[in-house]
């Protein structure tokens, strides 16, 4: 077996989980992670996670695609190839919203679902932690709590010893095999 | 006022009032409101001319603001909400001045002829296209749809209040099933009452220009301006300390999504109207915004692109600034400063076709009647329960977090 992965603890429901998530932030650790079935109220707070990034994705990304749009149709009505259409002036910028109004969602929509992914670590085939047996029962009926090995408070006794003294059950060390 | 107080358990004491004490303040409502008035009747006489057009605005505005809170109780039954069930009663209290609009309505039934180009009938005689109008467009059945369009509100209004009420005495969850019956029954006899109202009263203003999207124009603005004014009377309850423990910031948070949104889909139902007519270039139609692009109104119409949407806007799509009690406070405030420059920007070319000028009965009007509605609403609000006690979501209202 390879180095060390994380800790991995079960709690016995939501409420354990909630508590030991604040326990283990008080006591210092960041690198961290809770496992459960089903979204937890208040976990973020809990684990003192900070709101995603993703909306300033959405909006840069929404304020470039609206450039583009419009930018587009004015260098090509007025530059590229003018063409009188129904009578209009070249620069017809009201005729432009449409189509800038739909490449700002268009982009927005890319950036809302590439930015998703990318922050959140996915596509991801495989994870150390999917080597624990028991870790399978996550999407089911279990709630975990996982402590990593990078953290700088990380000290396999000590972490081990703490997790338990918070109540949690099972524990395990689960390795990353080496390659 | 002496603020609702919970205990920490956050638990419904059903024996406690959850009432407010008098207060100074609808009193000063209630002056205003009967000074306004009296000023209004004085402005009659002093600037017939203006009168009416003024009246008109000052009452387009309440209503729609009105009826924008019948919708927010119809649409929170309808969809059975439950973050804005400690929402409630706000909305429920404004739509009750429903059928005290229909007494406001009376004096634009008066001024029929000074309004309504078509309702003269030499005019019509020498008008072809007023005469194939004039089956839709004639006063009796102007009068008789008025007529039936408060009847409708005020029976929506009075059935949604009274099964309210009536679930805070005994409880039963039968009132919230006919509540949800009411809603979704009502959302539909209230986006035709509401349409039609809009086409009759301030679109028939110039009788030969439609536009078929003009009702969701004014229904959108109107519901825009009830949450705006739900919003600041929640900030100023929660200033007093009341509801505080209550109405969180969460429900704040919620209330500036639905502004945020209906900014949005208020310039986009606008912009849809203007863009449909640029396009297609028809004089009869382009008529409605050359008026609105000559002399001042230019200033206005830019005025109200730039403190209708683009300051909303940009003040709103922050997460923060939708947390942020007071600045949503001012945000709602400025919302309901422009829903009334709208109106009158949707009533005032007809009569000022050349330059936009302020009178001073635009405001007696305004202010007069809004004293009197408010002061109806604050009464109303005061003597019953300000939370909906026996509400089986109120718990999970209360606990909201988003």
């Amino acid at each position: 077996m390879g180095k060390p992965f994380a800790i991995l603890a079960e709690f016995a429901n939501p409420a354990d989980l909630l508590a030991a998530a604040r326990a283990v932030r008080k006591a210092g650790f960041r690198h961290f992670d809770c496992h459960s079935p089903f979204p937890i109220h208040g976990m973020d707070r809990a684990m003192g996670l900070k709101r995603s990034p993703l909306g300033y994705i959405v909006g840069g990304l929404c304020i470039v695609g609206a450039s583009i749009g419009f930018g587009l149709q004015t260098w090509v009505h007025t530059i590229e190839y003018p063409l009188v259409i129904a009578g209009k002036p070249f620069f017809s910028w009201q005729a432009f919203i449409v189509v800038t109004f739909a490449l700002m969602v268009l982009f927005g929509a890319f950036g809302a679902v590439l930015g998703m992914l990318s922050l959140s670590g996915l596509p991801r085939l495989h994870h150390p932690l999917f080597h624990s047996e028991n870790f399978s029962r996550f999407s089911r009926d279990a709630f975990f709590l996982s402590i990593e090995a990078d953290d700088a408070r990380f000290d396999r006794k000590e972490t081990w010893a703490f997790l338990e003294s918070i109540g949690g059950l099972n524990l395990e060390l689960v390795e990353e095999p080496s390659p | 006022m002496t603020p609702v107080q919970h205990s920490g358990s956050r638990e419904i004491d059903s024996n406690r009032p959850y009432s407010l004490e008098k207060s100074p303040l609808s009193r000063i409502l209630l002056g205003i409101g009967i000074a306004g008035l009296v000023l209004s009747l004085i402005g009659y006489f002093l600037e017939p001319g203006r009168f009416y057009f003024s009246y008109l605005t000052a009452f387009a505005y309440w209503t729609t603001l009105t009826l924008g809170a019948l919708f927010f109780t119809m649409l929170h039954h309808a969809t059975g909400a439950k973050w804005s069930v400690v929402l409630r009663r706000g909305a429920e209290a404004l739509s009750m001045n429903l059928p005290w609009l229909f007494i406001f309505f009376l004096p634009v039934l008066a001024g029929i002829h000074s309004l309504y180009h078509w309702s003269h009938a030499d005019a019509v005689a020498h008008d072809p296209i007023l005469q194939a109008k004039a089956s839709y467009l004639n006063t009796a059945f102007f009068i008789v749809r008025g007529i039936v369009y408060f009847a409708v509100w005020s029976a929506l209004a009075l059935l949604l209040n009274r099964h309210s009420l009536a679930q805070d005495q005994d409880g039963e969850e039968v009132h919230t099933r006919r509540l949800r019956q009411v809603g979704a029954v009502g959302i539909v006899l209230f986006a035709l009452t509401m349409t039609f109202a809009a086409f009759d009263w301030l679109m028939s203003l110039d009788p030969h220009w439609y536009s078929t999207i003009f009702g969701v124009f004014v229904f959108v603005s109107g519901f825009l301006v009830a949450v705006a004014c739900l919003t600041v009377f929640y900030v100023f309850f929660r200033k007093q300390g009341i509801l505080a423990d209550t109405v969180g910031i969460s429900h704040f948070q919620d209330l500036g999504r639905l502004l945020f949104a209906f900014t949005v889909f208020w310039a986009y139902i606008g912009g849809s109207q203007y863009f449909l007519i640029w396009y297609a270039n028809i004089p009869e139609e382009t008529v409605f915004y050359l008026h609105r692009w000559a002399g001042g109104w230019r200033l206005v119409s830019l005025l109200i692109i730039i403190l209708h949407f683009l300051v909303p806007f940009i003040a709103l799509i922050f997460f923060a600034s939708k947390r942020n009690t007071r600045l949503l406070g001012v945000v709602a405030g400025l919302l309901m400063v422009m829903h009334y420059i709208n109106i009158y920007w949707l009533v005032m070319p007809t009569v000022a076709a050349t330059d936009a000028v302020i009178s001073w009965v635009d405001l007696v009007t305004l202010v007069g009647m809004g004293g009197i509605l408010m002061w109806l609403f604050l009464e109303r609000f005061r003597r019953n329960p300000v939370i909906p006690l026996q509400d089986p979501d109120l718990s999970e209202s209360i606990a909201h977090h988003p």
